[in-house]
């Protein structure tokens, strides 16, 4: 038990070491706002289109149980949030191992007395807390609204937990295409690409009419298990899946940088 | 202190150390010297875990490199051939950084890297971002980083490389300094270097450990005469009196002939004279049967003659 605490030591202090670095490096803040920028903009075009349904709608029919800010304002956000981290990730990830590869720091890393379990973990750790931030500084739009509505934060919450979890995943596989270049443009395009290549799973789960495919590829689509968290649905099958293939993600690295020395 | 076997280093079909064996004795410095690519950072990537061997054994204050790495990590203190800084980092922010990793509580860090700062002349620079340094003072912050955790054996890969004279001169004294209660390695391919340094020296080449001496004892080996080995296959009685005559020769000592029939010297002339031509005239005129007539050159005086070239175009 000792020993284990004492392995956190070494990755605390990669991952304050990240972060000091993210903060000092301008492509984290310039992302930072170029995101929150584009979440603001979704966020008061939605919210506007949603104020003249809800008036249209009870011109008409009356009060609709569909009409509240769950179904109207923050699945539509969380969702292109999510179509937002297609971008935000690759740039987060690019330069967290390409970048000790070029600087030659990789060598310091890998002739301290840490294992690469230990640099993977501390790196990890970084930019999940930076992904976590981001995702936080757009928590004044339930705030906001919750001034003026009723936000049923339960959902909301739900939701944001699906956007970090799903984040999560997106992360892992950045790492693991940082781990593989020491060019960090070729390690972001992996990245959008590997992005890129779960969305196209969740697409063929639509069309595919196989009864054996099908459940498989909607497993794996990433798209169905957000959906459920931004219903409000704690899923335990959702929270593994996103469990196994970030750790899938991670262990890939762990392959890629024990391998590279033996190069 | 540091114990390596039969160390092999291959990189697909290219062999980059070939079985290369020594010791080291705790607080001893000794110098690897070396052309560019004789396998110097590759035996000390190996040394410092960076890199595995293909085969043999070495070992650290009595840790395998490859069973025990974390143990034989911990006792190393290693700067590499480029200095492993982060340049958004101030060198405080550094040095504690690496303190850290390498595994130093947080209550002996403020006190290690007072001492690095001062031992490797960085008060002055203590706050700066180490991407605005110059080279020697990045120099000198890998160096700091080598020594943060007090580790008793410390590897230097060309460790003055890049550096004015005046901070090769500090550099080398703070090595010096080094000695006695670390053991240390240092790789350069700067003959002066190894004499102003090191106690002993280990010479290697092309992936081959070709000499291992104390620096006086390299000097005593060095070459103080042209050799050449001449082979006749029909000697005759008065063949050692007229080779003596040629002009600057100095020595004459008969060889084991190979086998051809006819009869081997080993004729030492003066530095920097050809004699080879008068030989030749020599043995036609007389038909005493010339079948060899070359240059004789140890592997040592070829790695001497490298270096040395080396040095006069740097």
């Amino acid at each position: 038990m000792k020993r284990w605490l004492a392995g956190w030591g070494p990755i605390a202090a990669l991952s304050a070491k990240e972060l000091r670095i993210a903060m000092a490096s301008p492509i984290v803040s310039v992302v930072a706002g170029v995101f929150l920028a584009i979440v603001g903009l979704f966020f008061s075009q939605i919210v506007i289109v949603a104020s003249l349904q809800s008036l249209q709608m009870l011109q008409f029919q009356g009060s609709l149980p569909q009409l509240n800010l769950t179904t109207m304002v923050f699945q539509p956000i969380f969702r292109n949030v999510h179509v937002i981290l297609l971008l935000v990730i690759p740039l987060l990830t690019m330069r967290l191992l390409s970048e000790e590869r070029k600087n030659k720091t990789m060598e310091l890393l890998m002739t301290s007395p840490m294992t690469l379990t230990q640099v993977i973990v501390g790196k990890y750790l970084a930019v999940l807390v930076i992904y976590a931030a981001l995702l936080g500084l757009t928590g004044y739009m339930p705030i906001l609204l919750s001034l003026w509505g009723t936000v049923d934060w339960p959902t909301v919450l739900s939701g944001y937990l699906g956007l970090f979890l799903v984040g999560a995943v997106y992360l892992a596989l950045g790492l693991f295409a940082s781990s593989l270049t020491e060019n960090q443009i070729s390690a972001a395009v992996v990245t959008l690409g590997l992005i890129l290549g779960f969305w196209i799973v969740g697409w063929a789960a639509m069309t595919v009419d196989n009864p054996a495919v099908r459940p498989v590829l909607e497993y794996l689509s990433v798209n169905q298990h957000l959906d459920r968290f931004l219903k409000g649905l704690l899923d335990s099958s959702s929270v593994v899946y996103t469990f196994s293939v970030a750790g899938f993600g991670l262990l890939l690295t762990h392959r890629v940088l024990d391998s590279s020395r033996w190069r | 202190m540091i114990h390596v076997e039969n160390l092999t280093k291959r990189y697909g079909g290219l062999v980059a150390i070939d079985r290369i064996a020594f010791d080291v004795a705790p607080g001893e410095i000794l110098g690897f010297l070396g052309p560019n690519g004789a396998g110097k950072t590759t035996t000390m990537r190996i040394l410092t875990g960076f890199v595995p061997a293909t085969g043999g054994t070495a070992s650290i204050a009595g840790y395998d490199v490859f069973d025990h790495p974390l143990e034989a990590k911990r006792r190393v203190g290693y700067l590499p051939e480029h200095p492993p800084v982060y340049p958004e980092l101030t060198v405080v922010e550094y040095l504690r950084f690496v303190g850290r990793i390498k595994g130093l509580s947080r209550r002996a860090l403020a006190p290690s890297v007072d001492r690095v700062v001062g031992s490797c002349g960085l008060g002055d620079v203590r706050g700066r971002l180490i991407n605005n340094l110059s080279k020697g003072y990045r120099q000198r912050v890998g160096l700091a980083q080598a020594l943060i955790h007090d580790p008793p054996v410390l590897i230097l890969d060309e460790p003055t490389v890049g550096l004015d004279p005046k901070q090769i001169i500090e550099v080398r004294e703070l090595i010096r300094g080094l000695g006695g209660a670390h053991t240390v390695i240092l790789s350069t391919h700067i003959l002066p270097e190894v004499t102003a340094t090191c106690q002993r020296v280990i010479i290697i080449h092309e992936g081959r450990i070709v000499a291992v001496d104390t620096h006086a004892g390299l000097a005593a080996r060095l070459r103080r005469s042209e050799k050449i080995r001449l082979t006749l296959t029909r000697a005759a009685d008065d063949v050692e009196d007229v080779i003596r005559r040629v002009p600057h020769v100095m020595a004459l000592s008969p060889e084991q002939s190979d086998g051809t029939g006819g009869r081997s010297w080993l004729v030492e002339a003066e530095l920097g004279h050809d004699i080879r031509e008068e030989l030749a005239r020599c043995a036609v005129s007389r038909d005493w049967g010339l079948v060899e007539l070359r240059p004789v050159t140890l592997s040592l005086e070829d790695v001497f003659l490298k270096l040395t070239a080396e040095e006069a175009t740097a």
